[in-house]
């Protein structure tokens, strides 16, 4: 189908975006990349009144490791993330998840700021942030504020974003000496939207873990923390009876939301599966290690 | 709402264009109904099937999921522009001695994504060709004689330095 009528407007600065951000409110809706927005559009599916272009926005991108923090530029392009030797090395997870991004074509034009600000459940991004302790800085005509991954996602598309606010960067801890961090993911065609995923990052001693912080999506309405799980895990030799204690605990951390991939059960199955194999690949990296 | 429109100008495969658009076309129905170049297909209009890609600014993008007024000053390469370059000839060549298109729907978006591959051409696997085509959907071949095209395009190309 096509895109319904509404207005466009290119943003020169970002005071400019935020300007119109604060006139528009409710009216206006912000383009990144449009990866995920296009289709809505194009489906009729969203109808703004007035679509506000960031992306010739000059310094709302890049990649920089500013002290034990990454700080990376909310329009930075999936490709770029992809590519970026600090994200290599700090950023491990990251590097680990940009392959299950979509596809190719859709990496090289959309946004990390676009995956986290829309919040969509069966997007790598939000969860890998959620998992690695990030924090996103938005700002408004009224001035910037910080907000922790864990008060971010309020639920399906929903943030602490107020409609007047930009995502202007996501800052996020780099990687300690000794962190071990895992990216696993399911999905029906590689690159397709995930069944199931699920990042995590520990710290592991010998063949015991002493912490260990376990994000699920593709199957919640947002990235999940999982705790209970957690504590069937930490500071127990990892052995199979472990193993099946966390995947036992993980049923009141999950509430999986059926959709057409999948039901309710069979989607926290698959999460189940998923943290078996992810804890093991851990113990088996911090070996190799 | 009246239809809103903006003028904006752009290099389509190569050559100045200035246009004015409504601002909600997208780019592919920009270049078949504005500039006739209908090589860009319109399969699902919803960035899953990979039939519109093109090549804006160097990289490959879904031409669907782009508004023509965000091609605004940017260098566009359609499967036209691709052909009259030659920079793929012996990519569609190999396309048609391993049979590679059959209705040949998906065949412009196949030949762009994979032209990345082949700009500066590395050895790489079948399945980092499979992965690098994930994103285009083909209903007729079952992938495997695109995949041997791409392969024999890469090889020759190595070999030949």
């Amino acid at each position: 189908m096509k895109a319904p009528k509404f207005n466009y407007v290119k943003a020169e600065s970002r005071s400019h975006a935020l300007q119109l951000l604060d006139e528009l409110g409710e009216d206006g809706r912000i383009i990144a990349g449009g990866q995920s927005l296009m289709p809505t559009l194009n489906m009729r599916l969203s109808q703004p009144d007035t679509l506000i272009d960031i992306n010739k926005i000059p310094d709302l991108g890049g990649i920089t490791l500013d002290g034990n923090i990454v700080r990376i530029g909310a329009l930075t392009r999936h490709v770029e993330v992809a590519n970026s030797p600090v994200v290599a090395e700090h950023l491990p997870l990251i590097a680990e998840a940009m392959p299950h991004v979509a596809h190719h074509a859709v990496r090289n034009r959309g946004t990390i700021g676009g995956s986290v600000a829309l919040a969509d459940p069966a997007a790598e991004m939000p969860a890998c942030v959620l998992a690695l302790g990030g924090t996103m800085v938005v700002e408004s005509v009224n001035g910037s504020r910080e907000i922790a991954a864990e008060d971010y996602f309020h639920g399906l598309y929903e943030t602490a974003r107020e409609t007047n606010e930009l995502l202007v960067e996501l800052r996020i801890p780099a990687k300690k000496t000794g962190d071990i961090s895992v990216f696993m993911e399911l999905a029906q065609r590689h690159g397709d939207y995930a069944m199931a995923g699920l990042a995590c990052v520990a710290r592991i001693n010998g063949n015991a873990f002493e912490g260990l912080r376990l994000v699920y999506f593709g199957s919640e309405d947002k990235p999940t923390l999982a705790s209970k799980a957690v504590s069937a895990v930490i500071g127990q030799a990892w052995s199979e009876e472990c193993k099946e204690a966390a995947t036992k605990a993980l049923e009141d951390d999950l509430d999986p939301m059926a959709n057409l991939q999948g039901s309710s059960a069979m989607k926290l199955h698959l999460q189940k599966v998923l943290t078996g194999r992810a804890l093991d690949t851990a113990i088996e990296r911090a070996e190799a290690a | 709402m009246s239809e809103a429109t903006m003028e904006i100008s752009l290099s389509v495969n190569g050559e100045q264009v200035a246009r004015t658009v409504p601002v909600r076309q997208h780019l592919v129905d920009f270049l078949r109904t504005e500039m006739g170049l209908t090589g860009s297909h319109l399969g699902c209009e919803h960035g899953v099937c990979g039939a519109c890609s093109v090549r804006v600014d160097g990289a490959v993008v879904r031409g669907c999921l782009m508004l023509a007024v965000q091609a605004d000053g940017a260098e566009v390469v359609t499967v036209e522009g691709l052909t009259q370059t030659g920079e793929v000839a012996d990519l569609q060549e190999n396309f048609v001695n391993r049979n590679a298109m059959q209705c040949g729907y998906c065949t412009p978006g196949m030949l762009i994504t994979a032209s990345e591959l082949l700009r500066d051409p590395k050895p790489v696997t079948r399945a980092e060709i499979r992965d690098h085509l994930s994103g285009n959907f083909c209903r007729c071949t079952g992938y495997h004689a695109i995949v041997d095209a791409v392969e024999m395009t890469l090889n020759k190309r190595l070999e030949e330095g």
